[in-house]
């Protein structure tokens, strides 16, 4: 209230000054841009930098340690690679590396081929109610993994699920999803790439999209059918996509965890049990976490050389 | 060049139909009693169950608390996220500082990494501060979302500079020019954050599993998996949660789809 008074006396001023923003001005945005230059980008990452010493950093190097050490809490002790050593001489990791692979090695071309049908689909304009398909198959990859799972361990119910009922339509005996090792199996790989399938064609639509249309009239001019056009335009363009895709689904399937969990509890005899799904019952089912993290460097390790080898195989070539 | 239209057409239809049945499936099955779940042929049509369902849902893992703490631990994740995120993306696309590019890169690098890699030293941290089976333990360590600062600095990058210097001349502190130019610019793009943060711990599934103890702080998705596999397991009232988890967030994505679908392809095409 005091300071109601005073204030007329600044806007008064103010008209003139605005006409000669000049002299204020010149030092004032100096000031500014010294705060800008050294603080306030400083200051705008702070929480992140925060977050990413104590919630990324720090777990990434600590679990490093933790891996070389057995025992917990007061009892923990340097053991050195011993962790490492059980490791490669643990016929369940080799089992649940092995179980990785064949899901990853099938899912993920399966998965990506189908993507990149249904996008050419969606790209075409000879296709009626695009809005409506692009929508449907996007769907599945909102739901979470839990009720993906849940839904899934009924659908593929060997005696009364839907999967079985829609294929004696068809006149196709039941199949015992879930139940036996080889179905079991190939149950998690549908499950993952009805979830994802959409996803990754939404994805490659954008791609297609980008591609200038003159491109491909050129290429009608030249001569080329559509396969010829697919093969030798459409793929070479799409390739940063597609690389980035590759690689997303090799991550996101070698971290595989929660459909085998949900589905077939890594079973029948381990034949769905992941390196992430033994990684979680050694460290939060028997509290072995030297063990533990020991089983989740060897996965970064083994992500990390997949990945550097699908961008040195699949990257731009000079 | 008819008949191509309609064979993609049916070949979409077709693709439409494996996304979204088995959807339409779960919604029938929820309404169902429980030893009509694994009838033969299965119930397409509506059952009448739903609210007994419910009720089951209620007595077994506490539906409403449930809901109240996934909402909870999801909201507060996504609102954290989004500040920190669109903090962070414009400090990387419109300032120049040291340690910028480091930081940048190390930051990325986290996205190719197991998450399960920083599963056990959290789970530690956790419990020396005291805070496992609390909400902070589930929010906390999803409030740095590497994917979000990347989208936020790809999107406030082709933000034209001209635009904040008019306003810094015109004599706007930085807080403003971030409150007043900044943000309402972007405001798609935030939104489509914020839906994917969202999603994201609404969904959350391994963490929550392992930093949640009591059945009154469990999250959805917990309650859920704890639900299933048990002899007495009532499926009619699993699948009801699962319809609950996953109907809610595809109304929320067919509201926002447009802005959504262009936020996550605007982090995914550019480079």
């Amino acid at each position: 209230m005091s300071l109601a008074p005073s204030e007329p006396a600044p806007a008064t001023a103010a008209p003139a000054g605005r006409g000669t923003t000049d002299r204020p001005g010149r030092t004032r945005p100096d000031r500014r841009r010294l705060l800008t230059r050294t603080s306030v980008p400083y200051l705008l990452i702070m929480p992140a930098v925060l977050g990413f010493a104590i919630f990324k950093a720090y777990p990434i190097v600590a679990s490093l340690w933790i891996s070389l050490t057995t025992g917990n809490g007061a009892g923990r002790h340097f053991t050195g690679l011993d962790n490492y050593q059980r490791l490669l001489n643990d016929p369940l990791f080799w089992t649940a590396l092995k179980n990785t692979a064949l899901i990853l090695v099938v899912q993920v071309p399966l998965m990506l081929g189908l993507a990149l049908l249904v996008a050419l689909g969606l790209d075409s304009t000879k296709v009626w109610l695009r809005p409506l398909w692009r929508l449907g198959v996007f769907v599945p990859s909102l739901t979470g993994l839990v009720a993906a799972g849940v839904m899934f361990s009924v659908i593929l119910n060997r005696d009364a699920g839907l999967l079985n009922w829609v294929l004696s339509l068809f006149g196709i005996d039941r199949v015992n999803w879930l139940g036996s090792p080889f179905w079991a199996r190939v149950g998690v790989v549908l499950v993952i790439t009805w979830h994802y399938t959409g996803y990754n064609a939404v994805i490659y639509l954008a791609g297609l999209q980008g591609i200038p249309q003159e491109l491909y009239e050129a290429a009608k001019v030249d001569g080329a059918g559509p396969v010829r056009r697919f093969v030798s335009l459409t793929l070479p363009q799409l390739r940063p996509i597609l690389l980035l895709t590759v690689v997303l689904s090799t991550i996101g399937t070698l971290q595989l965890f929660d459909e085998p969990y949900v589905l077939t509890g890594g079973g029948p005899d381990n034949a769905t049990l992941t390196v992430t799904m033994y990684l979680y019952n050694n460290g939060f089912k028997y509290f072995d976490f030297g063990y533990a993290s020991a089983l989740a460097y060897a996965l970064a390790l083994i992500v990390a050389v997949l990945g550097f080898l699908q961008v040195r195989l699949m990257g731009e070539r000079k | 060049m008819k008949r191509r239209s309609v064979l993609f057409t049916l070949l979409l239809a077709g693709a439409f139909g494996l996304c979204v049945g088995p959807f339409y499936w779960l919604a029938m099955a929820a309404t169902q009693k429980n030893s009509d779940v694994f009838s033969w042929p299965p119930k397409l049509l509506p059952g009448g169950h739903l609210m007994e369902n419910l009720q089951g849902l209620q007595d077994s893992i506490g539906l409403t608390r449930v809901l109240f703490n996934t909402v909870l631990v999801a909201g507060v994740q996504t609102a954290g996220a989004v500040v920190v995120s669109v903090l962070a993306g414009y400090a990387f696309a419109k300032f120049e500082f040291r340690g910028r590019n480091l930081f940048f890169v190390l930051l990325l690098s986290t996205l190719v990494l197991p998450d399960t890699v920083m599963l056990i030293p959290i789970f530690e941290m956790m419990m020396k501060l005291g805070l496992i089976d609390s909400y902070q333990s589930v929010i906390l360590p999803g409030l740095v979302t590497p994917f979000g600062i990347f989208l936020m600095r790809q999107a406030l990058r082709s933000m034209p500079d001209e635009l904040l210097d008019a306003a810094r001349v015109d004599g706007a502190g930085e807080l403003r020019v971030l409150w007043r130019i900044v943000i309402p610019v972007n405001r798609p793009v935030i939104a489509a954050l914020a839906l994917f943060v969202f999603l994201g711990g609404w969904n959350q599934f391994v963490w929550p599993l392992i930093a949640l103890r009591s059945p009154d702080m469990y999250t959805l998705p917990v309650a859920t998996a704890t639900l299933q596999g048990l002899a007495t397991t009532n499926y009619a009232q699993v699948l009801l949660a699962a319809a609950i988890a996953a109907i809610p967030v595809m109304a929320l994505f067919l509201v926002l789809q447009r802005q959504f679908i262009s936020g996550l392809l605007a982090g995914a095409t550019k480079e």
